[in-house]
């Protein structure tokens, strides 16, 4: 009895563990981009999409540049032409022309493409033009598991404009193999009387990079260097700026108003937190590696991920593509929040607050929308389904090139990672940062408001003046500011601030 | 004799005037009078306040301007004197004339994005074969992108060799159209190879080279694509030029109505101030 009951429980086990493998295996085998987890069955599965038919009808598409974005966009459109009959055209285009490209058609009153890739920070100038998501996607299993605060971001008074294919938060990535390493707490303690751990602070940070600048401190014959960041003006350095300056602006006793005080508008991106902020990063232009300056977000994770630096901030794609198994740093490489500062400035009483403080800053991320005028919005928006179903998510995630970083609750479970190969400390470090991110009651969030790109675009300018050397972080800071009381009056105060209020709102932790 | 019908055969011509050149002449000035952009996507009259702001309000568009006269100028210059040389190299009986005349125009037909892709990688300051090389005889990396001032060179150094043949070709052609006399005549004088580059190619040559050096000069005046592949107008704004700031605010921060205001007053500098130009230059180079 004993035996027949071993036997049978065996044999259902078999099933039940074989059984969704062998479903999945019918679309790996044709799919390989899949073969970790086949298809996953739910709306917009391989199965499901298989079933649809948009023989004889074409898609087009305007994404990002190849590798970030454009190659996920490039792959699932090929796979959904399979699938389907579709055929599906896609342009690539460099990160700063997305906002153009879209948006001189939808003035214009034209639909050249069915589906546009942007940012989610582009979606109070988009959303006129966007289709809203109906109600069915919004409503599927699928987007059930999006976090409360991504679907906040893919959404406009509660409508939805943006289908959720990617979460961005910026986190500071270091190379664990030196942090960690005994012999280099020895050394740096000995040289420098501090110690060597996980910056908490971005003084520690310039610290700790300059000291790792400029020799070959992993042995592998080249010279290594402090820090990777984005630097390249029109290239998101907007974003690489707001994470240094949350430390030393975002105060928490100060509610109302990250950029602006929301009370007056007036600019707060002169005031001596961001100043601050600024002078630390033109200290940084001399621990980043020969022509770091000039280095783009793809130049970063290229940097970071290849082993050059000892430190990045950004996105999640350095972490990933550095985690990933044909990286020379593959587990070698920890996450952890942004670092803080010992000082914040506090703008009702005109001082310095002493005291540890700390801000993530969440940069949301790459958005997609369907435009209003398409004459294929339901092929468009099965694209987009199909796009971030549960089997493609899970293996873009993985792929640090890709660009597509975590948004569902599922991402945030150590298991999904050391499933493709991380280590177990490795992937619970990563997901608790991204995890007390999301918990944390002093967030930044960007700006969502009419001009965004002005405003950004004026900041980046002289932020690269400062960096390049052609004006101190303070006359810089001055000039950004004056074009942003220019870029307020031009668009209007009341409009800029009926927007803004809904940022603030959230970073007041009151939505 | 009736000859009324002659205009209606005008008529295709001046169609293809009007849709092409001055239609979009007269929108871009009533572009440049209304606030377009990405939140009033409407041609609204706001009178010349975009101008007003321009010559107010905009240093930025006039340092990119003056540098834009830097390189422009000193990259045509640089380009006359090689493309010279080389056209004088292959005009004279050489071994192989065939072979360096195509070798000397190969840079012209490359596609210059492509080919700035290229320059820029060998530029790259820590992972590029320029530093690399350098650094095998002991000099240190040069930041060839990454400093405000090499990098004003480094434009130059890209911008010349992709349009030095163009001049080359030029120069080569005005060379092969010389009349041979006044060269003989100089011969039987005795004049030396230099008082003949002096006194006869080099008038001979006056009124092709000025066509060649105001053609380049119109051209060097759009640069864009090697400035926005190669720096991105960086560092800071230290190779930012006209052309590439004026596509920042139509095309980056959709202020239609105000980059219609900066084309329109760029065009009307360029064509006042190359007409000058030519006639300094006709003054200068050629006389009766």
């Amino acid at each position: 009895m004993k035996i027949i009951k071993t036997c049978l429980t065996a044999i259902i086990s078999s099933v039940m563990i074989f059984s969704p493998m062998a479903y999945a295996d019918k679309w790996s085998d044709q799919f390989p981009h899949i073969k970790a987890t086949g298809d996953i069955p739910g709306e917009c599965s391989y199965e499901s999409m298989s079933k649809k038919n948009y023989k004889g009808k074409t898609l087009k598409i305007n994404t990002h540049a190849v590798p970030v974005m454009g190659e996920p966009t490039a792959l699932h459109a090929e796979q959904f032409a399979k699938l389907t009959g579709a055929k599906v055209d896609v342009t690539h285009t460099p990160a700063g022309d997305l906002y153009a490209k879209a948006m001189v058609p939808f003035q214009a009153g034209q639909a050249p493409y069915d589906i546009v890739f942007g940012f989610s920070n582009f979606i109070n100038d988009w959303r006129r033009y966007l289709e809203p998501v109906p109600k069915k996607y919004v409503e599927m299993k699928q987007m059930q598991d999006v976090t409360p605060s991504h679907i906040g971001i893919a959404s406009w008074d509660g409508v939805m404009y943006q289908f959720p294919v990617d979460g961005d938060r910026h986190y500071l990535k270091y190379r664990k193999d030196v942090i960690d390493n005994p012999k280099y707490q020895k050394k740096y303690k000995a040289d420098t009387g501090k110690e060597l751990r996980v910056p908490r602070t971005w003084k520690e940070y310039g610290e700790m990079a300059a000291y790792f600048n400029d020799w070959d401190w992993d042995g592998d014959g080249e010279k290594e260097y402090g820090s990777a960041e984005v630097m390249k003006k029109d290239d998101l350095m907007y974003a690489a700026f707001y994470s240094r300056s949350a430390a030393y602006s975002k105060n928490p006793k100060t509610p109302g108003g990250f950029f602006f005080d929301l009370e007056t508008m007036k600019p707060l991106i002169n005031n001596p937190g961001f100043v601050e902020a600024l002078t630390d990063w033109v200290e940084a232009t001399k621990y980043v590696p020969p022509g770091g300056i000039n280095f783009g977000l793809g130049d970063e994770i290229g940097s970071f991920g290849g082993g050059q630096t000892l430190f990045s901030f950004s996105w999640d794609d350095a972490f990933v593509a550095a985690m990933q198994p044909d990286s020379p740093i593959n587990n070698k490489v920890g996450a952890a929040q942004l670092p803080g500062a010992m000082k914040v400035w506090n703008r009702k009483s005109n001082s310095w607050d002493e005291g540890f403080n700390q801000a993530p800053f969440f940069v949301w991320g790459w958005a997609v929308g369907v435009a209003k005028k398409s004459k294929e919005k339901e092929m468009a928006f099965d694209y987009l389904c199909f796009f971030a179903n549960e089997a493609n998510h899970q293996a873009d995630i993985g792929i640090g090139r890709f660009g597509v970083n975590p948004f569902r609750d599922a991402d945030f479970q150590a298991d999904v990672w050391t499933q493709i190969g991380w280590d177990k400390d490795i992937a619970q470090s990563y997901v608790d940062t991204l995890a007390e991110m999301e918990k944390s009651k002093n967030r930044v969030f960007p700006l969502r408001v009419p001009g965004t790109f002005e405003f950004n675009a004026a900041l980046a300018t002289a932020a690269a003046k400062a960096l390049a050397g052609q004006l101190s972080p303070q006359a810089a800071l001055d000039e950004a500011a004056k074009q942003w009381e220019d870029i307020l009056n031009r668009v209007g105060k009341d409009n800029v601030r009926k927007a803004y209020a809904v940022g603030v709102a959230m970073e007041d932790n009151k939505l | 004799m009736n000859f009324k019908h002659k205009y209606v055969f005008l008529f295709p011509g001046l169609f293809v005037l009007i849709g092409i050149l001055i239609f979009p002449i007269i929108f871009t000035i009533r572009l440049s009078l209304s606030g377009w952009n990405s939140y009033t996507p409407e041609m609204n009259f706001i009178g010349i306040t975009n101008y007003i702001r321009l010559f107010t309000d905009d240093p930025r568009f006039w340092e990119s301007f003056f540098r834009l006269s830097f390189l422009s100028v000193s990259t045509v210059i640089l380009q006359y004197i090689i493309g010279f040389a080389l056209a004088l190299m292959v005009w004279r009986e050489i071994k192989f004339k065939r072979f360096f005349r195509v070798i000397f125009l190969i840079p012209m037909m490359t596609t210059p994005v492509i080919m700035t892709v290229i320059w820029r990688t060998f530029f790259h300051e820590s992972l590029g074969p320029v530093n690399d090389l350098l650094g095998n005889i002991g000099i240190d990396p040069i930041l060839w992108l990454s400093d405000p001032v090499i990098a004003k060179f480094t434009v130059i150094i890209v911008e010349v060799w992709q349009w030095t043949p163009f001049m080359f070709l030029l120069l080569l052609a005005g060379l092969l159209s010389l009349p041979k006399e006044p060269f003989l005549a100089a011969a039987i004088d005795g004049a030396s190879s230099f008082r003949k580059f002096v006194y006869v190619t080099f008038p001979l040559m006056a009124p092709i080279s000025i066509g060649a050096i105001i053609i380049r000069l119109i051209e060097a005046s759009k640069i864009m694509d090697t400035v926005f592949v190669l720096t991105s107008g960086g560092p800071g704004t230290a190779t930012e030029t006209s052309s590439f700031y004026i596509y920042i605010k139509g095309l980056r921060e959709f202020q239609m109505g105000y980059a219609a205001t900066l084309s329109f007053t760029y065009l009307v500098i360029m064509i006042i101030s190359l007409t000058i130009i030519a006639k300094v230059l006709t003054k200068l180079m050629i006389k009766e």
